[in-house]
């Protein structure tokens, strides 16, 4: 391992990839503290820049940099405006904007980049830990493996969608999956789906998708209801020192969610957005009576739980993607479809062939961390003013800025034609209530599972390969009863309650 | 019936048609040779189509319940009380930009387009608005083609742009 962190700092420490952390953290706060434009928007109209670049380790580092910034820059605009521009720091709005209101808006940035800061550190040091040790277990899986894992990180994002939403998040799955089927596969060299139509023969664009998916829709809802924006108070950002007390009330709040959050951020499908919920609800729990009745109304305690979790989860979203190439969230599938587009193959094999850009992601998450702490914090004052951008510009440049990233990646007028039919589309599934993460997973996982399923078959001559190898068998097995697992506990909850009902 | 088992019933149709292909006009041009092989490229798709077919028919009869989710932040319902006319105007104003950006150029397009947009949203200050689209697109253009290096006609076809 020392020696993989040498070979991490000597690539994260080149100036071109310091330069990568730094700018890439400054445009992820500045535009994440944006209301409406989440971490997968920011990445996604990144994506064509990084592309560009060349350089696997710099494009993934200031992906990644882009990413702690994006998360950071909702907590900001959360804790000043109580309006988040990130699903994943709702939790941080609870106390941080009574902090806030209370003239207490420098020490709860404070807290925030503090606990921020510790979450990304304490789950980059899991990440070093168990990303080798998982990668080589990794290794021994065969294609049947690996069609059967990603099976299960498809069914386990489904399963934690959360009640009545499992067969929706399926749906989203299974129509992604689909999407991916369009154009010509690798394996057979056929066009298929095309109905005929030239433009769709190399498939759909991902880019276009992820744009179309969730910067599109989010602008739309900016239009469609503006968010009040509401006044910081006297606007002036002052004091943010925090005292030895609290720092000391603070810190095994910082020790327990950081954990919590890095094992919830594994998981599938459970992304920064549950840890930092479960973080709060759980530190309200277990806190002292007195301070209980303190959350939501300015608690340091309640501030600092979904801070640390949210950013412990984000890196531990990392383990999936890095050792199994199987994406858990949005984010983690734009990131692994940037990587693809530059040629490199997340997995085990990552990092036995190309080390360095494994290690020098990691490096680069205690750099980046590092930079927020000392360079945006000081900062923030002068960053926050962009929350005061009038929307009649904001808008208009988003939508510009979505359709420039899915036109520089293809340089066909027609990817933004499908761009537009596709951001209708899911603004429609928005209202709806569908989830759409699951689609994006479902489109960028479609091609390699129908890769590994199909020499799985070719080897085993048909579908023997399922029982005849356990581990397969045991893999789909769980896949299965992620699925039936919620409605079956569902189902229960609600003959037991109308059981109690009938008795009374 | 509720907005999201209509759209259930939309991508059911998707999926039968998606299903259609898979199962029954898709193997018709197979190669001889490629018959002999464990998966052809109809493989994938059937499977998916019924998996498609089976959770669309899940949402659409309604078997699993769900609580009524109150507190998403949009209601379709109240479609009407939001500004669904200025989001339709954009989005034909981005179908025109997509149009538009091959014949006309990438430097007239992308200012139009961001004045129109600003305007479309009730901006009225041109003293500000038109400087902001020429200083955004001139720069953007500068980084696409300068730092990027990917080309875009950025005046139009008959100028020689």
């Amino acid at each position: 391992m020392i020696e993989g962190l040498l070979i991490g700092l000597q690539t994260a420490f080149s100036l071109q990839n310091l330069l990568m952390v730094i700018g890439g953290c400054l445009i992820g706060t500045f535009i994440g503290m944006l209301p409406g434009l989440g971490p997968m928007s920011i990445i996604a109209i990144m994506i064509p820049v990084a592309i560009s670049m060349g350089d696997p380790s710099a494009a993934l580092i200031l992906l990644a940099g882009v990413y702690y910034g994006a998360i950071f820059g909702g907590s900001t605009s959360s804790i000043l405006l109580n309006a988040p521009g990130v699903a994943g720091t709702v939790a941080s709005s609870f106390d941080g904007y009574p902090m806030a209101r209370q003239g207490k808006a420098g020490k709860a940035l404070t807290i925030a980049a503090i606990a921020s800061f510790m979450g990304g550190t304490i789950g980059a040091i899991l990440l070093m830990v168990f990303a080798p040790a998982l990668s080589s277990v990794a290794l021994l899986f065969h294609s049947a493996e690996y069609f059967a894992l990603m099976v299960v990180g498809l069914s386990a994002i489904a399963a934690f969608a959360g009640s009545g939403q499992v067969a929706k998040a399926l749906m989203m799955t299974v129509l992604g999956l689909i999407m991916a089927t369009v154009g010509e596969g690798a394996l057979f060299n056929l066009p298929r789906f095309t109905m005929g139509i030239m433009d769709l023969q190399s498939g759909f664009g991902f880019i276009t998708l992820a744009m179309a998916m969730f910067a599109l829709p989010e602008a739309l809802f900016l239009v469609l209801k503006p968010r009040e924006m509401r006044d910081s108070g006297e606007g002036e950002i002052k004091d943010l020192r925090i005292n030895a007390q609290e720092a000391k009330a603070i810190a095994p709040v910082i020790g327990r969610q950081s954990l919590q959050g890095f094992f919830i951020g594994v998981l599938p499908g459970a992304g920064a957005t549950i840890a930092s919920f479960l973080g709060y609800a759980v530190e309200r729990n277990i806190a002292p009576r007195e301070e209980q009745e303190q959350f939501g109304k300015g608690s340091i305690k309640g501030l600092a739980a979904p801070e640390t979790a949210n950013n412990a989860a984000c890196t531990g979203s990392f383990v999936p993607l890095l050792t199994l190439g199987i994406p858990g969230s949005g984010t983690t599938a734009i990131l692994l479809g940037a990587l693809i587009a530059l040629n490199v193959t997340p997995g085990p094999r990552l990092m036995l062939d190309e080390p360095q850009i494994f290690w020098a992601v990691i490096m680069s998450m205690f750099i980046g961390n590092l930079v927020l702490l000392i360079l945006n914090l000081p900062l923030i004052p002068y960053i926050a003013k962009v929350l005061s951008i009038p929307r009649n510009y904001l808008i208009p440049f988003i939508l510009f800025f979505t359709m420039m990233g899915a036109y520089i990646g293809q340089n066909n007028a027609t990817e933004l034609l499908l761009l537009v039919g596709f951001g209708v589309c899911a603004t429609a599934l928005k209202f709806a209530n569908y989830p759409l993460a699951p689609l994006l997973i479902g489109f960028i996982l479609g091609g390699m599972m129908e890769d590994n399923f199909a020499r799985s078959m070719q080897l085993y001559d048909g579908i023997a390969f399922i029982w005849e190898r356990p581990m397969t068998l045991a893999l789909l097995v769980i896949a299965a009863i992620l699925i039936v697992l919620p409605s079956f506990r569902a189902h229960r909850a609600r003959k037991r309650s109308m059981e109690v009902a009938d008795g009374d | 019936m509720a907005l999201d088992r209509w759209i259930a019933l939309v991508l059911l149709g998707i999926c039968l048609a998606y299903g259609y292909a898979a199962w029954f006009t898709m193997d018709d041009n197979l190669a001889p040779f490629m018959r002999r092989n464990p998966i052809w490229p109809s493989t994938f798709p059937k499977i998916l189509s019924v998996l498609g077919i089976i959770a669309a028919s899940v949402i659409l009869l309604g078997l699993e319940k769900s609580e009524d989710t109150k507190d998403a932040e949009i209601d379709y319902r109240r479609l009407g009380e939001y500004k669904t006319g200025q989001a339709v105007l954009l989005l034909v104003l981005m179908v025109a930009y997509a149009l538009c950006l091959r014949p006309v150029g990438f430097l007239l397009s992308t200012t139009v387009f961001l004045i129109a947009g600003s305007f479309m949203l009730g901006e009225r200050k041109w003293h500000v608005m038109i400087p902001v689209a020429v200083i955004a697109t001139a720069s953007v253009w500068y980084l696409v083609q300068e730092v990027l290096g990917i080309y875009m006609r950025p005046l139009p076809g008959f100028i020689g742009g």
